[in-house]
């Protein structure tokens, strides 16, 4: 399988909220491409940066965010890329919407609740589509609400008249309306209930491969982004910490904040058994330790990684550069599930550079631990045979808690 | 590593601490809107009921929540689980129903109020707002202990605040007591809140989505802490939550709601592993879930209906892929389908006539099709 053109790529980006001595780095040298037709998903906690990096990329930082280096690249065709950090106003309005669209993270604020439906839909169409006239106007746009399933005699509606799921439906009708090649969506689903989530997750998908439109997803929602995206870029404190294809990342996570996220979702399969999350909170970007940002949260935590930060790079590479062990091939992965559906490239970053760490352990100067090593064949995360979690004594786990959950309570069993 | 054997606390044995029976809250609609009023007849069919019109919000409710024990009320927003917490907390009376502590019902005086409060307490969903932004620490801990004349004076009153913090592991206690809310992160902040339920010494904890403002990082650390209570503390604990796999990790009996009816209750184990009733197999199905071997097929679409006028007989059918003629005109009993598992829907009752048992016909939807395999036994007469 070749890897499709890229189309959106992130070069060293970085972010800056204020000047000066006091200015908090928000993303730091972010390296991220999104190729054509691909789910790219950007997963991260709040004040990781996820949104500050896709809204920068696109020009849509507000001050005090300032863009301080980097560059992004779009490619309107293959081999010709615009820098999208050098264009001037005018050329940016010619691209946003047209060829980039962003559904924003809270459809109840992103819509106008004094105008309807229809005239915010026609008015994306008059602004854009300047040879269109009003009846023509009127057409696309319920035919945009018919292809996100909503019947188009609600375009007199005001959003209030609409339940969550609808407007956010709306919004992504509304973000279609110039069949962008690219859509940005930021939480789409995170305010919604779990049917009309998944649900809205259907539509796109079906509109996706219908459209053949690349979609950056945003979410804090890692066990979602497993199912939907091919691949998955995960962001701690500024920085892209881990990126790898989707069931790669699932099945055998090598940065510990990863391994950490996927321990965070309690499993609805198999033995219910304790788990212990990730211990601490995401650390004040004013403040952030020397080193590894992650290691005061790291349980694996050497004394490396308290002096100086790990660059994002291939498992095993700098022990090449020593001439050491060579690196592993890109793209090696457990046995992955069959791909459902869509195109996805099991077990490999789409642009065949296999994934990308950012952890002292994975230097191949060590063999990591079992939990962040490759698997051996035939086994799943961690070399669990049997493809569950693998249960971690974490520097917090306290014995005493652990009955609660992993075993019966024989005092409380009548 | 074991498997809890099916729920951990066998469901309704023993006896009770917190016992509600058949609670029922109808909120009354305003009729001061004229337009409102014209919008609500319309979708209510142009048929308006005679009497006054309510929001069916809680409809005959029975729960028992044991000592030690953890029971997770599932559901999804409009499903009347947050408006249950509020009348088990008695911070509003219900339509109708008893509210037993201990076996008994408390007077509705202000004492008896307090009574009460000094058994049961909520923890609210959002930890921003639930702390006073003006007040630091130390004032949200001293209140209640104050109030319910708890923790002495000076010294004994201090350590009483420190006590707590430690017990919710906020540690070194010292630190945190003179901090204001904005100072703490959203972990942090929910911790201070359930220290500040734990003050007075309750025996039952309502927890209202505690963990469903805070990153998925810290999430664990605060379920853990419910469970940590439950097994130290001896806490009953009614655990509210829309994530039915977090549900399933932490309590021992997970009941499900819709549209303000229980329609499965059962040990955690077997209401996710084995679900009865069609709601909980929708729920199930739309989880997010990287584990799925088969390939998603989301069981039934549409959103909760409106609660003014609720739908007929089941409140689920219209949404319902398995609805037969009988779920449209009366509201199904509640089925025991397995020990301590129970699920009210007609597919699981015994003795439906052939008219009751055909598929619904419906006016719109490509769906109907015939009650499937989980109708066992559901059409033998």
């Amino acid at each position: 399988m070749t890897a499709n053109p890229p189309l959106l790529e992130i070069r060293g980006l970085r972010v800056d909220y204020g000047a000066g001595p006091d200015a908090v780095h928000a993303v730091v040298d972010a390296d991220l491409v999104l190729r054509r037709g691909e789910v790219l998903g950007l997963a991260g906690e709040s004040g990781s940066g996820k949104s500050t990096l896709a809204y920068a990329a696109i020009r849509l930082l507000r001050a005090p965010g300032m863009i301080t280096g980097g560059e992004v690249l779009y490619y309107p065709e293959p081999g010709r890329p615009v820098d999208l950090l050098s264009l001037d106003e005018a050329e940016l309005r010619g691209l946003r919407w047209s060829q980039i669209a962003v559904v924003l993270q809270s459809a109840m604020n992103a819509l106008n609740p004094v105008l309807t439906i229809g005239a915010q839909l026609t008015d994306v169409l008059q602004a854009h589509e300047t040879g269109m006239n009003p009846a023509a106007r009127r057409a696309r746009a319920a035919e945009l609400l018919s292809m996100v399933g909503i019947t188009a005699d609600r375009l007199g509606s005001y959003p209030f008249e609409l339940s969550g799921g609808m407007r956010q439906r709306v919004m992504i009708a509304m973000a279609l309306a110039l069949e962008p090649q690219i859509v940005i969506l930021d939480e789409p689903t995170t305010a919604l209930d779990v049917v009309t989530q998944r649900e809205i997750l259907e539509e796109l998908t079906a509109l996706r491969e219908r459209l053949g439109f690349a979609v950056l997803f945003i979410t804090h929602d890692l066990s979602l982004l497993v199912e939907i995206a091919d691949s998955i870029a995960v962001m701690y404190a500024g920085r892209l910490v881990e990126r790898a294809g989707a069931e790669e990342l699932f099945r055998s996570p090598r940065h510990p904040y990863t391994l950490g996220l996927l321990n965070s979702f309690p499993a609805l399969h198999g033995p219910r058994r304790y788990m212990t999350g990730i211990p601490g909170s995401p650390p004040d970007l004013r403040m952030l330790p020397v080193g590894c940002v992650f290691h005061p949260r790291c349980q694996f935590a050497m004394d490396r990684c308290r002096e100086k930060s790990p660059p994002l790079e291939q498992p095993g590479a700098a022990a090449l550069l020593r001439g050491g062990a060579p690196p592993e091939p890109p793209g090696i992965a457990g046995p992955a599930k069959p791909a459902s559906g869509g195109p996805r490239v099991a077990g490999q970053w789409p642009d065949g550079s296999g994934r990308l760490v950012a952890c002292w352990l994975q230097d191949g100067s060590a063999k990591p631990p079992p939990e962040l090593a490759l698997p051996e064949a035939g086994a799943a995360r961690g070399g669990q045979p049997d493809g569950t979690l693998p249960v971690r004594a974490a520097g917090t786990d306290d014995p005493s808690l652990a009955p609660s959950i992993a075993a019966p309570d024989p005092g409380s069993q009548s | 590593m074991t498997q809890p054997a099916a729920g951990t606390v066998a469901p309704g044995t023993g006896s009770p601490l917190l016992e509600a029976r058949g609670l029922t809250k109808h909120f009354p609609v305003r009729r001061s809107s004229l337009k409102g009023r014209a919008r609500l007849g319309r979708r209510g069919r142009g048929s308006e009921p005679a009497g006054p019109v309510v929001v069916h919000a809680v409809e005959d409710v029975s729960l028992s929540l044991p000592e030690s024990g953890i029971t997770a009320v599932v559901g999804e927003s409009g499903s009347g689980k947050s408006t249950l917490a509020r009348l088990l907390a008695r911070l509003i009376t219900p339509t109708s129903g008893q509210l037993l502590l201990d076996g008994t019902q408390t007077a509705a005086t202000s004492h008896g109020r307090r009574e009460y409060a000094r058994d049961v307490q909520l923890v609210l969903q959002d930890p921003f707002s639930s702390l006073n932004p003006v007040h630091n620490v130390r004032y949200h801990l001293a209140r209640p202990l104050k109030i319910h004349g708890l923790g002495g004076q000076g010294a004994s009153m201090e350590e009483a605040m420190t006590g707590l913090l430690e017990r919710v592991s906020l540690t070194p206690a010292a630190q945190f007591l003179d901090k204001y809310p904005h100072e703490l992160s959203g972990g942090q902040r929910q911790r201070v809140a359930i220290a500040r339920a734990l003050a007075v010494r309750p025996r039952v904890l309502l927890a209202d989505e505690p963990v469903s403002m805070l990153d998925v990082s810290i999430r664990l650390g605060v379920l853990n802490l419910l469970g940590d209570l439950r097994e130290r503390d001896r806490l009953g604990i009614l655990y509210i939550t829309h994530d039915i796999a977090s549900a399933r990790y932490l309590a021992d009996v997970i009941m499900v709601m819709y549209a303000g009816q229980v329609v499965e209750t059962g040990p955690a184990g077997l209401v996710t592993d084995e679900p009865a009733h069609p709601y909980t197999q929708l729920l199930l199905s739309a989880a997010p879930d990287p584990d799925r071997e088969e390939p998603l097929s989301l069981q039934g679409r549409g959103a909760p209906p409106s609660l003014v006028a609720p739908p007929s007989g089941c409140r689920f059918h219209p949404r319902c892929p398995h609805a037969m003629a009988v779920c449209a005109e009366t509201t199904p009993p509640e089925t025991e389908v397995a020990d301590g598992h129970r699920s009210a829907c007609w597919l699981h009752a015994t003795g439906l006539t052939g008219t009751q048992a055909r598929p619904l016909t419906r006016a719109a939807g490509p769906d109907g099709q015939p009650a499937s395999s989980i109708a066992e036994g559901g059409e033998e007469t």
